[in-house]
């Protein structure tokens, strides 16, 4: 039995990455959420929505960093980031402009905009790949570690190391500064309320006076500020490959239907639940086992529930039994 | 004009399309254009059952066709020699082990009384079940994965003629389709959308992990044909002999009558299907789907089963997809888990379901076959494109390089504007729905 060692292992393997992953889906799901909670349809564009506001991070960062421009120890691509949001809020209110707007003053079939929002996907995805390539592309720099595996060891003199790279501590606290800001505006702002009324009952927010035209435009604001985010802290954490946003697609969904569509404190509470699944079943816990179990006790196998070629298969399985059981989600959405 | 006329001449042009690649490339590449052609409208049939009768929005096609691969390769090629001894049966009782599991568990869940009894029994199941199912799994796949693994290292299939498998395909799918519209049906529209796009890329997952299945990411090839090999042919004196009576050499004689056989084949399939699909639609039962889709509250005040008759129409649609994928890979003769795209197996397959006219069985044919057409065209079309585009510029200059290499790219973004400028402008196809 060796709890400390047990349990900075398991922080190193399954807590650290989890609490990254999570943050990123939590993001992504809020964007989701949003947009169900105003526009009333699922956004498949999401997940090409982040890779093109990322791929423009990208293409910026690799600009600083030929003037030489850098941000100390931390990531060019944080710089790069508010321009990068300008560029996707310009791009996804021409979008709306273009194709979304047509079919809401018909008053069209959600179904419809599903539609519609899978052909945004793929001209999306094929604009990113036109100019970026389907290629795996870099754009981290700054200091790797905030701790490394052998600093900690030196430090505490453990067996087990606990590495903490820079990237998902950014992600982490990106994510906590850009949701307080989020809920900042969604409850104490006069635009933030006329959103919340408008998604609780669009008749009776037309009828107090509130534009939906307004408001719609600043839902597509505030996505494209989660959705760039979103997609950078993504890239920067793994790596930017433009179809793994696609791939996103079904955990962040997923996250956004197991806290409840149209909810942002259920997409953030599901975005963690689909992590902390994702990697706990996707984890081979012989290491931890090891330590935790008396001597002679110790598992021979990798004690691995699952490969992780599967880990959609476990936001998948979620999402059934969510349907299943509460289709409304953990906290309470807004569809049954 | 009037409709059949106008009908006539939208299959006339494609037909003059596809002569017209016949004269200027090669009747073979003629040829495969119509036998794809001919398997991407039993596609969009099956989609055009889903959404245009329906309403239903699946955008997991990729996962049933995928499906219908597996079906070939399971019933087309032979056992492995040794495989079902090493380790066949225990995979099996593995899997019957994992059913049982979630039949108990489902019994648990209705039987016992809501509290923690129930979650206690129910987890106390679910972990016991799954150490059990992968205690017996592990060292099965294990044995089977060992055997040959350059060849075979795989269970094999049933060594049955390949067109057995096109049904079974069907079959499969149509298990597929029950589970995720069991769920996902009766709830809202898009959560059959989410539900289906996550089977899909778990089958997806499944086809290429699982290697005592279908070899995996190592693929399968050389599944048995219905059709005579061309080699054969070029052996069989009667045939050469009839190819040169008629003026052609032996090769490209044989290339060209396996194709017409396979293109015999697959429009005896899509002629039953049709034929099918225009009977239900014209049938009480095809009305109600209609009067259901028009108005679901209306329908279900009239007292119909709206649920039950969704999952009915989605496991058919589904169905028909899983046959159309096990044609495919009876063409192709392999089974390449690698190459399933959504883009080229779900969204293309809408896409001609909404150019054609959603709702209309010709017009999800003629859909199949233009937008196949397309797909196949626009790469060249992109290629000559970006050189007409760059042919001001020097060679090896970066954005030349850059756009002349994108242009494989431009698929995407051709089908995507596509979809949407028809569902902006004609949102009804180009055989409306009557």
């Amino acid at each position: 039995m060796d709890l400390l060692n047990a349990f900075i292992a398991l922080a190193n393997y399954v807590l650290v990455p989890g609490i990254a992953y999570g943050s990123q889906l939590a993001l992504g799901a809020l964007g989701v959420t949003l947009v169900y909670g105003i526009l009333r349809f699922s956004n498949f564009a999401h997940g090409d929505t982040m890779a093109l506001g990322a791929m423009s991070a990208v293409l910026i960062t690799w600009g600083f960093q030929a003037i030489g421009l850098h941000l100390w120890v931390l990531p060019t691509a944080l710089l790069a980031l508010p321009l990068a949001i300008v560029f996707t809020i310009v791009l996804l209110l021409g979008t709306d402009r273009l194709v979304y707007r047509f079919y809401r003053e018909k008053k069209a079939k959600p179904v419809i905009f599903v539609i519609v929002s899978l052909g945004v996907t793929f001209i999306y995805n094929g604009i990113t790949r036109f100019i970026i390539g389907s290629d795996d592309q870099n754009f981290l720099d700054g200091e790797r570690f905030i701790i490394s595996a052998r600093t900690f060891k030196k430090m505490t003199g453990l067996e087990e190391g606990l590495a903490i790279k820079t990237t998902q501590g950014l992600t982490v606290v990106t994510a906590i500064i850009v949701v307080a800001l989020l809920f900042w505006f969604l409850n104490k702002t006069r635009s933030g309320k006329s959103m919340r009324a408008y998604s609780d009952n669009e008749d009776l927010a037309l009828l107090s006076g509130i534009n939906p035209e307004r408001v719609v435009m600043i839902t597509w604001v505030i996505v494209a500020c989660l959705a760039t985010t979103a997609g950078v802290l993504y890239g920067l954490d793994k790596s930017y490959k433009p179809f793994t946003y696609f791939q996103l697609l079904l955990p962040i969904f997923a996250s956004a239907i197991v806290g409840g569509l149209g909810n942002p404190v259920g997409a953030i509470a599901g975005g963690f639940v689909i992590a902390f699944s994702e990697v706990t079943i996707t984890y081979a816990w012989k290491k931890v086992l090891g330590y935790l179990m008396p001597t002679g006790f110790e598992p021979d196998s990798l004690v691995q529930l699952m490969s992780t070629d599967y880990k959609f298969a476990v936001s998948f399985v979620i999402l059934l039994i969510v349907l299943l059981f509460k289709p409304t989600g953990l906290f309470k959405g807004q569809s049954v | 004009m009037n409709e059949t006329l106008r009908n006539t001449g939208l299959f006339a042009i494609i037909a003059a399309l596809i002569v017209f690649t016949g004269f200027t490339q090669s009747w073979n590449a003629a040829l495969l254009i119509i036998s794809m052609g001919l398997i991407s409208s039993i596609m969009a049939l099956g989609v055009n059952l889903q959404w245009g009768f329906a309403g239903l929005f699946n955008v997991g096609i990729m996962g049933f066709v995928a499906l219908g691969g597996l079906a070939a390769v399971l019933i087309g090629m032979p056992p492995t020699l040794g495989g079902w001894s090493a380790g066949g049966w225990g995979v099996t009782a593995a899997l019957l082990m994992g059913a049982v599991t979630i039949f108990a568990t489902a019994l648990v869940a209705k039987r016992m009384r809501k509290g923690w009894l129930r979650m206690v029994t129910i987890t106390a199941i679910l972990v016991a079940g799954f150490m059990l199912f992968r205690a017996v799994l592990d060292p099965a796949v294990e044995a089977i994965e060992a055997l040959n693994p350059a060849q075979t290292g795989y269970l094999g299939g049933l060594g049955l003629p390949v067109i057995l498998a096109w049904p079974v395909g069907g079959l499969l799918a149509a298990g597929a389709a029950w589970i995720i519209g069991k769920t996902a049906l009766g709830l809202r529209s898009d959560y059959l959308a989410i539900a289906t796009l996550g089977i899909a890329e778990i089958i997806i997952a499944v086809l290429k992990n699982e290697d005592w299945l279908a070899r995996g990411v190592k693929n399968v090839i050389g599944i048995p044909r219905p059709v005579p090999y061309e080699i054969d042919l070029q052996n069989d004196p009667g045939f050469v002999e009839r190819a040169a009576s008629l003026g052609f050499d032996p090769v490209e004689a044989s290339t060209l009558w396996v194709k017409v056989l396979y293109v015999a084949l697959f429009a005896g399939v899509l002629l039953i299907l049709l034929w099918l699909s225009q009977r239900a639609l014209h049938s009480p039962w095809g009305r109600m789907l209609r009067a259901i889709r028009d108005n679901e509250t209306a329908a279900e005040a009239m007292g119909k089963d709206v649920t039950a008759r969704h999952l009915q129409v989605f496991i058919l649609g589904s169905a028909i997809c899983g046959i159309a994928g096990a044609m495919m890979t009876t063409l192709d003769g392999q089974l390449t888990p690698g190459s399933y795209q959504p883009l080229r197996f779900t969204f293309l397959i809408w896409v001609m379901v909404i150019v054609g006219g959603s709702g209309n069985n010709l017009g999800a044919v003629l859909g199949g076959f233009l937008m196949w057409y397309l797909w196949v065209m626009v790469e060249p079309m992109g290629l000559w494109l970006m050189n007409l585009v760059t042919m001001g510029m020097t060679d090896g200059y970066w954005l030349k390089d850059h756009l002349i290499e994108s242009a494989a790219h431009m698929r995407l973004m051709t089908m995507g504007a596509v979809l949407l400028l028809v569902l902006r402008f004609s949102p009804r196809g180009l055989i409306p729905e009557k």
